[in-house]
């Protein structure tokens, strides 16, 4: 473990020493989360993976604040997080958008609790939508629209409130093939033209390779960081590129990494 | 996950790991083939949830309200029934007419439909937002919900005597009765309805920067709306039936009160007529709510 990491303010999202224990049966406990020392950059886009019950998607909901951790810190530029916040933006699986608001309205939340102008709101919100290429859809309700589309609108609602940083709970991983290749591709756009920071957990380690800068990898029980792959590939990144031997190298070493802790 | 009993040259090679570790599995040699099965169409009448088509659709809906109808006319033409007990449907048109032309019948209903909507109106003033306390807060369903459970079993009826009692022979006594025989039930189903909002649908309004006060008027609200209008419209039919048998005891007007005077005179056919305007005030209430619950829950359709 790395203490040093408690001390001095630095910038960006830091974790240092946090672990997390729920409650099993009378008076007992489960450790699903130990020692996790992370440093996520300002603009960075990293993505966790590891195998189900790994204890990705409490690492998540310590970061947004929806939970406490049981030990150690969690600081964005050294301030610590104490609960929810704008943030730091969460889209889940299901996206679980608004079903009685439109696409529009669904991604005007966040701003409604601003006091920005309604016209100011409305720009922004037509930005979004057309970053996310759902401009089409903006007076349609969820309920009408494709996974992919209902994801795409979660993540726009998300970034409308510029967040410091996005975190991203595996929100492709009810899709089909060919859609989940669309939106990553759609995200790497998004996180291009943004500039903000990404923290994404995935099951899948080609996703997580073709995405990422950084791939951290979460494995054991109770879970741990087991290693820390740097992806070196070019910035533009296309759907050839998950072909290259460079591609395929890094997948498998992530994937040793995931079978042998 | 590697377990401690694997080699090492499974370890080298993880593409070839067996998910029993490789241990013999061969029972299955001398097993005998299942039995055969034959697969047939499903009966359309008795496969569960199976849609029917229209046409038989229709008539099923008919019939539920011809045959009936068919089944008096048939007892009181015959002379089966003593018209005494069974008016004929006739006479129970002309009863209608009678009462109509009097002016009683809207007098009654008028004070009927109007006790209604005092009753209920109190009835929902309290276990919204009671109910919707309950949905929303551990605490307060922690603390409320074991003495409703009981009471709502207490039935509104037993309590007529003690409420002339406590609150005399008018108006109050009545809309009591009425209130106490909804305003239970629709709290916990007001509760229910508020429960429903998906956890994550609140997380992620919370990273969008929403406080409690926003959670509750943004989000929880407008997701609960269309449940708590589909509580009103169980209770509602309630409340109806309510009203009618708080006032068949010392009332001077209401529907409930025109079947007591009519049954003192043995006028049944009054009382047949009285029924069927019940019934369709019911339905009417029934049809209102549920439009008014499709147009603000359309977005749950």
């Amino acid at each position: 473990m790395n203490t040093e990491m408690n001390t001095g303010v630095t910038t960006g999202l830091r974790l240092a020493g946090v672990a997390k224990d729920f409650p099993a049966g009378r008076r007992a406990t489960r450790r699903v989360l130990a020692d996790i020392d992370i440093a996520v950059a300002p603009g960075e886009f990293v993505c966790v993976v590891g195998a189900s019950g790994s204890g990705k998607s409490t690492l998540l909901d310590l970061i947004a604040g929806l939970k406490p951790p049981t030990a150690g810190t969690i600081a964005w530029d050294g301030e610590a997080v104490t609960g929810p916040g704008p943030d730091r933006g969460l889209v889940c699986q299901t996206g679980e958008l608004f079903p009685w608001r439109t696409v529009a309205a669904n991604v005007a939340f966040g701003l409604e609790l601003l006091p920005i102008s309604r016209a100011e709101r409305a720009a922004r919100v037509a930005w979004y939508l057309e970053e996310v290429g759902l401009t089409g859809y903006a007076g349609a309700l969820p309920g009408r629209l494709s996974g992919g589309q209902r994801q795409r609108v979660a993540i726009a609602r998300a970034l409308a409130c510029e967040p410091h940083v996005l975190l991203l709970d595996e929100p492709f991983g009810a899709l089909d093939v060919q859609t989940k290749e669309d939106m990553q591709l759609f995200l790497r756009n998004v996180w291009q033209d943004t500039g903000t920071t990404v923290v994404m957990v995935t099951h899948d380690v080609a996703e997580a390779v073709f995405l990422a800068q950084r791939v951290l990898v979460l494995a054991g029980h109770p879970g741990r960081v087991a290693g820390e792959v740097t992806v070196g590939l070019p910035a533009d990144r296309d759907l050839l590129t998950r072909r290259t031997p460079e591609f395929l190298a890094l997948r498998t070493s992530i994937e040793d990494l995931l079978r042998h802790r | 996950m590697s377990s401690p009993q694997r080699t090492e040259e499974q370890r080298q090679a993880p593409g070839r790991i067996r998910a029993n570790d490789g241990r013999a599995n061969d029972g299955r040699a001398d097993w005998p083939p299942l039995p055969a099965r034959r697969v047939r169409r499903p009966n359309t009448w008795l496969a569960p949830g199976l849609a029917i088509s229209r046409g038989p659709r229709w008539a099923l809906r008919a019939a539920s309200l011809v045959v009936p109808f068919l089944v008096w006319v048939a007892l009181s033409w015959t002379g089966a029934v003593d018209p005494t007990f069974l008016p004929s449907p006739r006479a129970t048109v002309a009863a209608f007419a009678d009462m109509a032309r009097s002016g009683e019948l809207l007098t009654d209903t008028l004070a009927s439909v109007r006790r209604v909507l005092y009753g209920f109106g109190i009835a929902l003033a309290i276990s919204v937002p009671v109910g919707f306390a309950m949905g929303t807060w551990g605490w307060a369903l922690a603390a409320l919900e074991p003495i409703i459970g009981l009471v709502r079993y207490w039935p509104a009826s037993a309590f007529i005597p003690l409420l002339i009692i406590w609150l005399g022979l008018g108006e109050p006594s009545k809309l009591a009765v009425l209130v106490l025989g909804v305003v239970f039930f629709n709290t916990l189903m007001v509760a229910d309805a508020v429960r429903q909002v998906p956890r994550r649908l609140l997380e992620a309004s919370m990273t969008l920067g929403a406080t409690p006060a926003v959670l509750v008027r943004k989000v929880m609200l407008p997701y609960a709306l269309p449940g708590i209008i589909d509580a009103a419209r169980v209770n509602a039919a309630a409340a109806w039936n309510f009203v009618v048998i708080a006032e068949l005891f010392a009332a001077t007007s209401g529907l409930g009160y025109r079947i007591v005077r009519s049954q003192r005179f043995l006028l049944t056919d009054r009382i047949f007529a009285v029924l069927i305007v019940i019934g369709l005030i019911g339905i009417a209430m029934d049809v209102l709510l549920r439009l008014f619950r499709d147009r603000v829950g359309r977005w749950a359709a």
